[in-house]
């Protein structure tokens, strides 16, 4: 006989309440949209700001990217939401907040991926567009952007897989997204196990297509490649 | 009127700030050699080149991949042990956590270096008469290693990051002794600035070291 | 103990298939002990996966393999052979290779991937592999290169280290498979001046090449493979001055360079 009883386990309650979590992944799915749009625009100046020969404008956005990929996420979510309103005197709302700080560590992270996926472009792209007469500007958006997205996109993907992660994070500071509602459910029915399993399959559901998304896309660039 | 900082609130309460890092750094030493020696396992069960050892390996590293830590962390924290009418410590579940979750990642680091090795250096040495495990000590590994250099550092330092979420099970870490200063100190600017700073430092740092190390190694291998 | 002319590798009815691709289409071969071969073919022909079934590198569909009297594996359905690995690992200890991009590992000095064989498969002592190691460099000519790393040898150099690498296992049949053709032509001479010196060894050796000049001295009998059958087979002289088959004909014709 096991020493050890197996446990009863309760799904079902679980699945009974299943529309609070399918309405809490709204919050989540939009602090990931948020958060992903920002990132690939605000990635894009900062990149951009990377790659300037200006010391001035190159090293401030250095500083920024690097601040944010070794520090924490957690610790920059606290300090937009509990440290910033002390400096600025405007106590932004949890969503603000967790989005604030999402977006621009996304655009941290982004940012190395346009930098990465320019400078892949052979510096012979660079020079034939120069020697037709092309301004720096319109060389970027003719010639060297749509060269480069092509191995960005599956980064991409995969930044959009981290980041979808990292907005369950929020719910430590009180938003009320999907995690923060798992938590809230099973404190309230003592269910954790099957709660946290549950809510593990419904990140898995909203996240496991981008992964597949990636896979497809790199086996498609390896291809053309070859 | 300007915001008067106070850092000597911070300065006061080094002791438990430093202890907090403490905790950090043993739980990510920890976590990285469970991550490590389950990864080592997950990467060889998909290797094998049998379906009834890859096809769980690839399933379970696909999960862990694609679902948040922080669910992890409630679950063996809460979840698996009510289940069975246990508790667990936050560290041990904090660690289980994190062990699992980041096998899944090391174990794609070690699959990805040891599959960069050219077929040709497997068919040089089984043309010498060489042992699946022999080879794989004395040609494969040796060569993947020095590949796998880069992204284990990487994975390494997202693994010291994802620590802090053990914060959220009342584990005694870095992030969870700056909320405890900050309850007694209503100095959160302050503590959370010095702890995002104490972050920056250490991996800011450790990750210069790594790049210079690596920029050695590579020399050191043209020869 | 066995006698010079006997036989020592025999093929029967070898089959090898990539899907529904049949690359070798039933190869029957008896190799003499001392004989020197050089196969060939042109690209498609299946003389490179021919070479590499000697030594199981590609598992054969279908057929045999008898090495020195005893048959490799253990027959299972449909005429397939099964292989247990380590048995595979004592054969392949006694048949040698030589790869066409080399395939040296590249974290060893010279002298260490030559020792490698001898210290890891054959149980040789440090101080034994070394010494036997040093010698086999030095018959290729690269006695002075012992401590370099493939990366900083040539082709040619890096391809006779290969050479040495496999001699240092003295293996019963050694096996080229186009030794030279990922070589700058200016350093294919080098690597055939070696093979050609090891001649007088009287070791049996298979070559599967484009040099057609290089085959026609160093062969003692050329085969010509021809859509994964043997077309041909006899002495040089035969083969390539009076083929019996039109396809030989050719083929050999394309190599207009080519003059006896």
């Amino acid at each position: 006989m096991p020493t050890i009883a197996m446990p009863e386990l309760q799904f079902g309650e679980v699945f009974a309440n299943i529309d609070l979590f399918l309405e809490a992944c709204g919050l989540t799915l939009a602090l990931w949209a948020v958060a992903l749009a920002a990132g690939l625009s605000g990635g894009l100046l900062v990149g951009l700001a990377r790659l300037s020969p200006r010391r001035w404008i190159a090293w401030p956005a250095r500083g920024y990217v690097e601040l944010f990929r070794n520090t924490p996420v957690l610790v920059q979510l606290i300090w937009f939401y509990y440290a910033l309103p002390v400096l600025s005197g405007i106590q932004l709302p949890a969503f603000a907040a967790a989005a604030l700080a999402l977006s621009l560590n996304a655009s941290a992270y982004c940012a190395e991926i346009y930098r990465g996926g320019i400078q892949s472009v052979a510096a012979g792209q660079w020079e034939a567009g120069r020697a037709l007469g092309m301004g720096r500007l319109r060389l970027l958006r003719r010639i060297i952007l749509p060269l480069a997205v092509r191995r960005m996109v599956p980064a991409f993907t995969n930044r959009a897989v981290e980041l979808a992660k990292n907005t369950s994070v929020a719910s430590i500071i009180t938003v009320h997204e999907l995690m923060y509602t798992a938590r809230l459910f099973s404190s309230q029915n003592y269910i954790p196990m099957e709660t946290f399993t549950v809510v593990a399959m419904i990140y898995f559901l909203l996240i496991y297509p981008f992964t597949l998304a990636s896979y497809a896309l790199e086996r498609r660039f390896a291809a053309g490649r070859a | 009127m300007g915001y008067v900082w106070d850092f000597f609130a911070v300065a006061r309460n080094a002791d438990i700030l430093l202890a907090g890092l403490g905790q950090t750094m043993l739980l990510s030493v920890c976590g990285i050699a469970v991550g490590v020696a389950i990864g080592g396992v997950l990467a060889a069960m998909r290797l094998s080149g049998r379906r009834t050892l890859s096809w769980p390996a690839l399933a379970f590293t696909e999960f862990y991949r694609n679902t948040p830590p922080l669910v992890h962390f409630f679950w063996f924290f809460y979840g698996l042990p009510m289940a069975f009418g246990l508790t667990l410590p936050p560290f041990a579940a904090a660690l289980a956590a994190l062990g699992v979750q980041s096998a899944a990642f090391f174990a794609e680091v070690f699959r990805g270096g040891i599959l960069s090795v050219e077929t040709g250096q497997w068919e040089a040495g089984r043309a010498l008469g060489m042992g699946r495990a022999r080879l794989m000590r004395r040609i494969i590994l040796p060569q993947a290693a020095r590949r796998m250099a880069a992204p284990f550092v990487e994975r390494s330092f997202e693994l010291v990051k994802t620590t802090t979420l053990a914060a959220a099970l009342a584990f005694h870490e870095t992030i969870y002794s700056a909320m405890v200063i900050v309850t007694q100190t209503y100095r959160p600017l302050e503590v959370y600035t010095v702890v995002a700073g104490l972050f920056f430092v250490v991996l800011f740092s450790a990750s210069q070291l790594a790049e210079w190390l690596e920029a050695r190694g590579r020399r050191a291998g043209a020869r | 103990m066995t006698v010079a002319g006997d036989v020592v590798l025999q093929v029967e009815d070898l089959h090898k298939s990539f899907g529904s691709t049949e690359v070798l289409k039933g190869i029957d071969l008896s190799v003499r002990r001392g004989e020197r071969i050089a196969i060939l073919g042109s690209s498609g022909s299946g003389k490179s996966t021919l070479l590499r079934c000697l030594n199981v590198l590609e598992m054969p569909t279908r057929g045999r393999l008898i090495l020195d009297g005893e048959a490799v594996g253990k027959p299972a359905a449909g005429g397939a052979t099964r292989y247990r690995e380590a048995e595979l690992n004592r054969l392949r200890a006694r048949v040698g290779m030589v790869f066409q991009q080399f395939n040296l590992f590249p974290h060893m000095t010279a002298l260490e991937n030559v020792m490698e064989g001898p210290l890891s498969v054959l149980g040789r002592s440090r101080a034994e592999a070394r010494r036997t190691a040093q010698r086999h460099l030095e018959r290729v000519g690269l006695g002075g290169k012992a401590d370099a790393h493939p990366a900083r040898l040539s082709g040619g150099q890096q391809q006779r280290v290969a050479i040495a690498r496999a001699l240092a296992m003295d293996p019963e049949v050694l096996l080229f498979d186009e030794p030279t053709s990922s070589l700058d032509p200016e350093l294919v001479g080098e690597v055939l001046g070696v093979i050609n010196d090891l001649s007088e060894d009287g070791r049996t050796m298979l070559l599967v090449t484009h040099e057609l000049g290089f085959a026609y001295h160093f062969a003692t009998r050329i085969l010509f493979l021809h859509e994964g059958r043997i077309l041909e087979d006899g002495p040089p002289e035969q083969v390539l001055k009076s083929p019996r088959e039109e396809r030989t004909r050719r083929f050999l014709d394309r190599f207009t360079a080519f003059r006896f």
